[in-house]
């Protein structure tokens, strides 16, 4: 194999554990050259497992001189070692690029002799790409914990995105598989980089011209279910954090066995919790998009998530109080609070009812899951029911209808590999 | 009444210029050509001639009363290639000027839901077309592609192509509807090819690549194995993103 295949093979292999693939939010404009970054983000294919690849991802080395029993990376890790020369990276990057492969490159590396070392080699390639290639396509840029705030500063203004990953959910979970690393040295520099971005902001409004800094803003990752936090306390630190310091994402990545000597890990070749993480994600979309409040979906009471129904579902069979909800009628945000119905379903249904009032066939038709929305909302010629059907009947008929599908996705993390 | 027009936008745009001029009943469009037994079923039967001025005018018609991005939907649609699309659109379009200019919020009615649907297959198909499309660097420096778009999306991705790659000579070429777009740095052209320059971009025959080009093909085939992580493993979701269709023109789903 060639040198540079098999570096390309080694360093993309170490990346993939980083689930972040969004190309979007950024609206670098292109100056006649190379590039542009796309609002929207393009998944340019998709993994066999379904994920995106929307970036060149890669590290610059897998050299490391910490020992994070979760991470292939690792000192004590028995992996082949490698490491991208600065122009090894620019070359792929501009090549995949100009084909129409990617939409940009994310940027990442184990820490070789320390963290500024490590940032200012990436700086390099970052700098290269901009001023030397002119290119203005998508960055992403994974920041070295502990690097000196002067480096994150000037990286700030040539990349799009910049993250910092948590890790583990709490420190006390991440004392137990990494401890050299703490949330703190987390924390200061996604506080560093946000405040940063507001003062570009602000001067923006009075100088023109100002420079871009960090445009498509901060994200992080928390690696879930390989230390014992609840879904309450993963879900409590992911909102913290987005108001803190008013992350665009948040990540939450199933843990992948790859460690066979840490006893506290979970065992290689168990599943990782795929329907877990699905549900993480969804609690995620709820609480930034549909004006959920967090106790609402977890709390003391109900600390982890249903595996075998959506968080939206199992919030609406706690409290059938709130329902029916009368779709010609009620207002948007209560409409979206109906398992099964979407935002834009939503809209359609508020936009159309003026035209007279909507019945099911109608309904039915505008994209809806109408076997579980069906038993929370009330149309136009929905038959009037006296009393109210016990929510534990509706739960079952849901899971009968949707058998194959909810049984299928649930077994999935119930059987082991063998 | 039948109406047979040229199968073009404005042709379309013609017919709705006509029915107003005329007020016939009962329309009904007709592509030339498209069903031989169809045509001229009836003498009352028109023939639609494409007039330019007449389409622009319609067109400007409906910009004044939807704005001018959503009036650009109609044409979205009518890329679609879709015979029932253009029948919706077509009465969608003659209600909006006969008053009911927010019929388009009906998600009620059949012809609104389906203009809608298929807007959004349309829009779908040119998401894909920016994200699928593989150029291959030829020894001259034109970096070139082959597609075959499921609807005629190439007018909807010129912008986004030459804006991104302002700096480098390209050629994006349709296969099932056989005309493509070249941009030479300054401007996108409209390009029909002889047969024997078909053959030779679908076939790599004549036209020789760059000497490197292989290199990174095989490099993004050994990314695009490395960054698979075996444990999630879901072809069921891996087809529905990528269905097999595409892969005939996908560098990385090459073996
Ligand atoms: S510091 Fe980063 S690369 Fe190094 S072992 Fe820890 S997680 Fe892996």
């Amino acid at each position: 194999m060639e040198r540079i295949e098999e570096k390309l093979k080694i360093l993309a292999d170490a990346a993939k554990y980083d689930v972040s693939c969004s190309s979007s939010g950024s609206k670098r404009k292109n100056t006649g050259r190379i590039g542009d970054a796309s609002a929207s983000g393009i998944c340019h294919t998709y993994t066999e497992d379904g994920r995106c690849v929307s970036l060149l991802k890669i590290l610059l080395t897998n050299h490391c001189i910490y020992d994070c029993a979760f991470c292939v990376s690792r000192r004590s890790n028995d992996v082949k070692r490698a490491a991208f020369t600065v122009e090894e990276v620019v070359e792929l990057t501009m090549n995949f690029y100009r084909r129409n492969y990617i939409e940009g490159l994310f940027l990442s590396s184990g820490i070789f002799k320390n963290a500024d070392f490590t940032m200012e080699r990436l700086m390099r390639i970052v700098k290269k790409l901009r001023l030397e290639e002119k290119y203005n396509g998508y960055i992403h840029l994974k920041t070295i914990p502990g690097a000196s705030e002067e480096l994150i500063k000037e990286a700030g203004l040539y990349v799009d995105r910049m993250s910092i990953n948590l890790e583990m959910p709490t420190e006390v979970g991440l004392k137990m598989v990494a401890p050299e690393k703490d949330h703190e040295s987390v924390k200061k520099p996604l506080a560093f980089v946000q405040n940063q971005i507001q003062e570009y902001k602000a001067e923006s409004k009075l100088i023109k011209h100002t420079p871009q800094f960090v445009p498509a803003g901060q994200s992080t990752q928390m690696v879930i279910g390989a230390t014992p936090e609840t879904d309450l306390e993963i879900m409590n630190v992911a909102k913290t954090f987005y108001n803190d310091f008013k992350l665009k994402r948040v990540y939450y990545s199933g843990y992948i066995p790859i460690n066979t000597e840490n006893s506290l890990l979970p065992q290689v070749g168990s599943r990782p919790p795929l329907v877990r993480e699905n549900r993480l994600y969804q609690t995620d979309w709820l609480l930034r998009f549909y004006d959920f409040n967090l106790d609402e979906i977890l709390n003391p009471k109900h600390q982890q998530l249903d595996l075998d129904i959506d968080p939206k579902l199992s919030w609406a069979l706690r409290n059938p109080q709130y329902f029916p909800i009368d779709i010609n009628t009620a207002d948007y945000k209560q409409i979206i609070r109906i398992p099964g119905v979407g935002r834009q379903s939503a809209m359609k249904i508020i936009q159309s009812r003026k035209f007279g009032r909507l019945s099911e066939y109608q309904v039915k038709k505008m994209g809806i899951a109408f076997n579980r929305a069906r038993h929370f909302m009330r149309c136009a010629d929905t038959p009037i029911i006296l009393g109210t059907p016990s929510m534990e009947y509706v739960k079952q008929t849901i899971l009968q209808r949707n058998s194959t599908k909810y049984l299928t996705t649930v077994s999935d993390t119930q059987l082991s590999l063998f | 009444m039948q109406y047979i027009f040229d199968g073009t936008y404005n042709g379309f745009l013609c017919c709705v210029f006509e029915y107003f001029e005329y007020k016939d009943s009962n329309v009904q469009l007709q592509v030339e050509g498209d069903d031989a037994t169809q045509t001229f079923l009836f003498d009352s039967d028109k023939s639609i001639i494409t007039d330019l001025v007449k389409a622009k005018r319609v067109q400007t018609g409906l910009q004044k009363h939807l704005g001018k991005s959503i009036a650009m939907d109609f044409f979205r649609v009518f890329l679609s290639e879709d015979r029932k699309a253009w029948a919706a659109s077509f009465n969608i379009i003659c209600q909006i000027f006969s008053g009911k200019t927010n019929i388009l919020g009906n998600y009620g009615s059949e012809e609104v839901l389906y203009f809608k649907q298929t807007l959004k297959k349309v829009s779908r198909e040119r998401h894909r077309m920016k994200a699928f499309i593989r150029f291959s660097r030829s020894s001259d420096g034109m970096f070139f592609a082959v597609i075959e778009p499921d609807f005629n999306v190439l007018p909807l991705i010129t912008t986004f192509f030459k804006n991104r790659y302002a700096d480098q000579k390209w050629l994006i070429y349709d296969v099932k509807r056989k005309y493509g777009l070249l941009y030479d740095k300054e401007n996108v052209m409209e390009v029909k090819l002889s047969p024997e320059e078909k053959h030779a971009l679908t076939t790599d025959t004549v036209i020789t690549l760059d000497e490197k080009d292989e290199h990174f093909q095989n490099l993004w085939k050994r990314y695009y194995q490395s960054t698979n992580i075996e444990a999630r493993r879901n072809m069921k979701l891996h087809l529905q993103y990528v269905p097999k269709r595409y892969w005939k023109y996908l560098v990385e789903k090459q073996v």
